[in-house]
């Protein structure tokens, strides 16, 4: 196998400042092969891909592109060696103001033998060759503005195969696409396999993978955490490889729920996704696992009120329970901290006691005048319980460390009772003190309330929760109580059934 | 604290007591109370108008409509007592409604249309300009005017409403006080309040400052968003009552300076105290400041033509202090 590889990367390195991204990795592609590479947000996957692809310089380690050494200084350099890189961002690789023929050819209009003056009908003549070998139906003229995400996508991939690349790398590339629309990229993928080409398709779909990957590369921390090439291909390992518990953590005593403060009944958050059913009880805590896009976040939003379910009935506390807004959800006792803190909780202008009192200005108000002194108690008190590290409660957000800032962003939403407290990755991006610290403090205040967190990483449920609930293409199939758990059967719900029919 | 976060916190308000003391000493007549009067109603309309902006800056727009809705405002009330022949309350309450109405189409276009908030308020600007010469087919409105039909309008300017424009309250002196500068510090303390005291005002910085995050604690962001714009346009439209009872006629030539000087001045407030956001205090200060600077040079004749170019020497400047070096502008 190794010597027909076409693409090497070896002992690959890379650090942004103290920080190692990526820690020796080494990895094979094969033409006409499809080899998935599979990994958690932060594993270094995207960072890879931006060395392999000219964006960032290596710091140590080789590439071999046909056994000649490769170090593109520029993604052009890359592209002209034949090392093409579809980025997840479908609108990167597209000009949308432009038409479908213009795009194709896109890259033939600057460097040096561009012909100085604009030819439409060669423009299209050479755009029909390009779209042909591809067998892509698209009206040329039509402008990318006017085409669905999937066409977009198709155009996006013909025109990086009009360089006619020895390696392809897909970046998450049915992200925001349909099944159906996928269904159509994984023909062209095919014929692609065909055709010779190596490629390395990043995903955490694991419906794209069963349907596609030849080889499985799994990564974490850094490092190559596992590769998988005996057919049948061994899916749950690489799952456990990307996921799997690295050291055994203190076993946490697990609370039985008591009274019912959350029932869901029939809840589907997506289309052609099987309805949700679950209650959460007073004074437990909740982990629901599963990989990126499984519809985590959406289940999140929609028992927050931040997004509409297409059907199903929510019970909260034994009254009917349907927010329309946050602002609804928040009034019934149902706090969310979001996830991305940056984009979704921190108001940057804000100092510290001002971000935590946001939500609860009402409360926190007579008349409408803010009472600053009751503020900044809660503040202070919040700021002893979770022990964030700050000179005052008047101190900018800016000056604080990941950590803290998450911790502030919980501190905000525990200022005042919940009954349900829904907590979206609250520990991404943060230190390994900062997250014993938050899920003690979500543990010890569990009391009274039903806590839910929604977490990719499995340490982080089992560290946390005393049940776990799996979640796979927007609904859950599997449930677990925290104390002496099949770890097999639950990686396997996170790996996804087999293949039903077409993706 | 160091030397630097002293000249960004205080800078602009040493530079500004600096300028009194200097033309103090050198203007004759410069620190009397009657030309601090003067100072404060030469700058009561735009400031007025920057209040107003302040708060769309606060929830993240613009809004570049207002002084072509305080020169409508002005045209309305004059229409409504010379054409119409109605009272000083009527006046009132027309110029107030067209605030309103402007402020609630400009909030609907930015918030449900999503036109950006430059591009809506720059088409009401034009549409205004526009629409405020309709009525008397391009004409201005004074007593006795000949209208379109050849007639001659009967009604006049009340003089309730004129004297909005001329009447001065006693204040240690008699005489001193004129009522636009009331109205601008009466406003100027109501919107700052609100602002900075109310929990309406908070949510608004948050809105401006992270609009998901607002909507994830809870806030209506677009009922924000449009309240913002009808403040605006409600005090924008105060403007041009107050100008309209200056002039005593409805000019169709006046208020080009309005939007300019009055965005100037909300954005020299950026720089006060290092807020180096919208604020309604800096705000005030940057209005004061151009006034101060305009009427110091002016005593000491220096020529009316070079007004604009110092304007915006001021305004360039109070821009640098807020965005190089404070470093909440390097977000």
């Amino acid at each position: 196998m190794v010597e027909n590889a076409v693409f090497r990367v070896e002992g690959l390195r890379k650090s942004f400042g103290r920080i190692e991204v990526l820690g020796g990795v080494s990895l094979d592609l094969h033409a006409g092969e499809v080899t998935v590479l599979m990994g958690a947000n932060g594993a270094g996957k995207s960072t890879l891909v931006k060395i392999i692809s000219g964006v960032y310089a290596r710091d140590g380690g080789a590439m071999k592109l046909g056994g000649e050494d490769f170090a593109p200084a520029t993604p052009a350099e890359a592209i002209r060696s034949g090392v093409v890189t579809v980025h997840q961002n479908i609108n990167d690789g597209v000009v949308a103001d432009l038409d479908v023929a213009t795009n194709l050819t896109l890259d033939r209009l600057s460097g040096s033998g561009a012909p100085t003056f604009f030819n439409p009908r060669r423009v299209r003549r050479e755009a029909r060759i390009v779209a042909d070998r591809m067998g892509l139906a698209i009206d040329l003229r039509s402008r990318i503005n006017d085409l669905s995400l999937a066409d977009r996508q198709m155009v996006a991939i013909a025109r990086a195969m009009a360089h006619e690349p020895k390696v392809l790398i897909l970046d998450e590339p049915t992200s925001s696409l349909s099944s159906a629309e996928a269904t159509r990229l994984f023909a062209v993928i095919d014929r692609l396999r065909a055709h010779g080409v190596a490629i390395l398709y990043i995903s955490h779909r694991m419906s794209d993978i069963r349907r596609l990957a030849d080889r499985i590369v799994s990564m974490r921390d850094g490092k190559i955490s596992g590769v998988f090439e005996d057919k049948p291909l061994d899916y749950e390992g690489a799952v456990n490889a990307m996921l799997g518990r690295r050291i055994h953590l203190d076993r946490i005593v697990v609370n039985e729920a008591a009274k019912t403060v959350l029932a869901v009944d029939g809840l589907r958050i997506a289309e052609g996704a099987r309805p949700i059913s679950l209650t959460l009880g007073a004074g437990e805590v909740v982990a629901v696992t599963g990989l990126v896009g499984v519809g985590k976040t959406a289940l999140a939003e929609t028992l927050f009120g931040a997004r509409a379910p297409l059907s199903g009935t929510m019970v909260l506390n034994g009254t009917r329970y349907a927010p329309a807004t946050p602002g609804e959800a928040i009034a019934a006792g149902v706090f969310l901290v979001a996830k991305d803190r940056g984009d979704n909780g921190i108001v940057q202008d804000f100092n510290i006691y001002e971000n935590i009192s946001l939500p609860f200005l009402k409360r926190l108000s007579g008349l409408g005048v803010l009472r600053r002194n009751v503020e900044r108690a809660t503040a202070r008190r919040q700021i002893g319980d979770l022990g964030i590290v700050c000179r005052t409660e008047r101190d900018e957000m800016g000056t604080l460390s990941g950590g803290n800032q998450q911790k502030v962003m919980v501190a905000r939403w525990m200022s005042q009772p919940a009954s349900l407290f829904i907590l979206d990755e609250p520990f991404q991006g943060v230190d390994i003190s900062a997250r014993r610290d938050i899920a003690a403090k979500l543990r010890a205040s569990s009391n009274g309330r039903a806590t839910l967190i929604f977490v990719t990483e499995l340490d982080e449920a089992l560290e946390t929760a005393d049940r776990i609930l799996v979640m796979s293409e927007h609904t859950i199939v599997g449930e677990h109580r925290n104390a002496d758990i099949d770890m097999d059967r639950l990686l396997a719900e996170v790996a996804g059934q087999p293949l039903r029919g077409a993706a | 604290m160091t030397l630097r976060d002293l000249a960004i916190r205080y800078g602009f308000l040493v530079l500004l007591f600096g300028l009194i003391a200097y033309f103090a000493i050198s203007a004759d007549g410069f620190a009397s109370p009657q030309s601090a009067v003067f100072i404060f109603q030469s700058v009561a309309i735009t400031g007025i108008l920057a209040l107003g902006v302040t708060a769309t800056l606060v929830v993240g727009g613009f809004d570049l409509s207002i002084g072509s809705v305080a020169t409508s405002a002005m045209m309305a009330a004059a229409y409504v007592m010379v054409v119409l022949e109605q009272n000083a309350v009527v006046a009132v309450a027309a110029c107030l409604l067209i605030g309103v109405v402007v402020g609630l189409i400009n909030g609907f276009l930015i918030v449900y249309m999503r036109v950006p908030d430059l591009l809506a308020t720059l088409g009401m600007m034009f549409l205004l300009v526009g629409l405020q010469r309709i009525p008397t087919e391009g004409r201005s409105i004074a007593t006795g005017m000949t209208m379109p039909d050849g007639s001659v309008a009967a009604g006049k300017f009340s003089a309730n409403f004129l004297a909005l424009g001329r009447h001065r309250f006693d204040f240690f002196i008699d005489n001193l006080l004129p009522v636009s500068v009331v109205v601008l510090l009466v406003l100027a303390v109501l919107i700052w309040f609100f602002l900075e005291y109310t929990r309406f005002g908070r949510m608004m910085y948050a809105v401006g400052s992270n609009p998901r995050a607002a909507e994830l604690a809870g806030a209506p962001v677009k009922a924000y968003k449009i309240w913002a714009y009808v403040i605006s346009g409600v005090f924008a439209s105060i403007g041009g009552i107050l100008l309209a009872a200056r002039l005593g006629r409805g000019d169709i030539a006046s208020g080009n300076n309005l939007l300019l000087d009055s965005v100037a001045a909300a954005l020299i407030g950026f720089a006060v105290l290092g807020a180096a956001k919208p604020n309604a205090f800096g705000t005030a200060i940057g209005a004061l400041f151009v006034g101060v600077l305009l009427q110091g040079l002016t005593m000491m004749n220096a020529p009316y033509y070079t007004q604009d170019f110092i304007k915006g020497a001021v305004l360039v400047i109070a821009l640098v202090f807020t965005f190089a070096l404070s470093n909440r502008g390097r977000v």
